[in-house]
């Protein structure tokens, strides 16, 4: 019965834009949530991009041990060691907001997830601080 | 106070515009003055008497209880009628149809697909107990409005990144009234409510970005009724792994 008073007749719809920039990416509203939720999609976008990159570089030990000597070189330099710190930003952000997702979805901290992800977030600042100290140092 | 001691202030609307047939969307600038107590909903309806009678938009009751104004302001999805003007500090106010729902007309999207998954849920009108056996209602009891918090406006689907990029994702509503039918049966079956969620289409579809729940201006949090949803059928399948029946 219901049902039948939903039907309208009004024409033809703009039917949705699901443009997932749109959709993903509008942190207009500026809440905390929606960043999390956006900078997880960049970080895991990114993060897929990371492993092709990283087969290509290991598909260079089946050229040689010159072309692996090349490579080695470039993997030393100040660009290079700058890329490594994105990439560790990319796990750490993605791998914490993860365990905030995975940890609210099983009814922990419903209701505090902003504490919950301000601590992994400050957990993970630490982690960071280490690695980039660690990347320029070793 | 007397009609002089009211400042008034003009502010410039800029209002999202689309006639069915159009190649695309624009947008149209007016010129309103604003009071201390004009709502948005007050200024778009004296666009339409002042300025252009075309412009579209749906509305009821003023008083954020039918939900029919929800659209986008400045970003944010909110009731028309009681955002006040003056109090969004802008002196140019963006106005927009919600997100994720098609578009009919100018400010109206067209509520059926949201309706359509919305009922599915099966959240029950009234409670059993409210039910008067002698009262026989021309169309019966499921013509008349649900009694919930959740005034069904749209506006938690208008904000879920989720469902901007998935049709077939039920949304928040559905599933905050789907928790309703589990928190509070009224005769419904709980376990029909929890199966019909368990679909990765379903509550496990969502990604915990809480935008429903923050565009909620109903106080519904239908984020916290999605990971409940998530949490009783994490308890169901760690049960049935572990040999308990439902």
């Amino acid at each position: 019965m219901a049902d039948a008073r939903l039907k309208s007749e009004v024409g033809e719809r703009r039917p949705v834009d699901r443009n997932p920039i749109r959709a993903w990416f509008d942190v207009r509203r500026d809440r905390l949530g929606m960043w999390a939720f956006a900078l997880n999609r960049l970080t895991g976008l990114g993060l897929t991009l990371y492993l092709f990159i990283h087969l290509g570089v290991l598909f260079l030990l089946s050229r040689g041990p010159e072309a692996w000597d090349n490579f080695l070189q470039l993997a030393k330099s100040p660009f290079y060691l700058l890329l490594d710190v994105v990439l560790i930003f990319g796990l750490l952000f993605h791998g914490l907001n993860g365990i905030r997702v995975g940890l609210v979805g099983m009814g922990v901290a419903v209701r505090n997830h902003r504490s919950l992800f301000w601590v992994l977030i400050g957990i993970g600042a630490v982690l960071f601080a280490v690695a980039v100290y660690l990347v320029f140092t070793i | 106070m007397t009609t002089t001691d009211v400042v008034t202030k003009e502010i410039t609307f800029r209002v999202y515009r689309y006639k069915q047939g159009d190649a695309s969307p624009h947008y149209d600038t007016f010129k309103v003055p604003c009071d201390e107590w004009t709502t948005v909903l007050v200024a778009l309806q004296a666009i339409r008497r002042d300025n252009d009678p075309s412009l579209t938009l749906r509305h009821s009751c003023h008083h954020a209880s039918c939900g029919t104004c929800a659209m986008i302001i400045n970003g944010r999805e909110e009731l028309a009628c009681v955002v006040t003007v003056l109090d969004l500090g802008t002196d140019v106010v963006t106005v927009e149809p919600l997100h994720n729902i098609p578009l009919i007309s100018d400010l109206v999207v067209d509520m059926v697909p949201f309706y359509e998954v919305l009922n599915q849920a099966d959240r029950p009108y009234v409670r059993r107990s409210e039910f008067m056996p002698e009262a026989k209602p021309p169309g019966g009891i499921d013509f008349y409005t649900r009694y919930e918090n959740c005034i069904e406006c749209g506006a938690c689907v208008s904000a879920c990144p989720i469902k901007g990029t998935s049709e077939e994702y039920y949304g928040p509503a559905a599933l905050a009234a789907a928790w309703r039918v589990i928190e509070e049966p009224r005769g419904r079956d709980p376990k029909a409510a929890l199966d019909w969620v368990d679909t990765p289409d379903g509550c496990w579809r969502c990604h915990v970005a809480y935008e429903c729940t923050e565009a909620c201006p109903s106080g519904v949090e239908p984020a916290e009724k999605i990971m409940a949803l998530r949490r009783a059928l994490t308890r169901q399948k760690l049960g049935r792994l572990f040999g308990r029946r439902d």
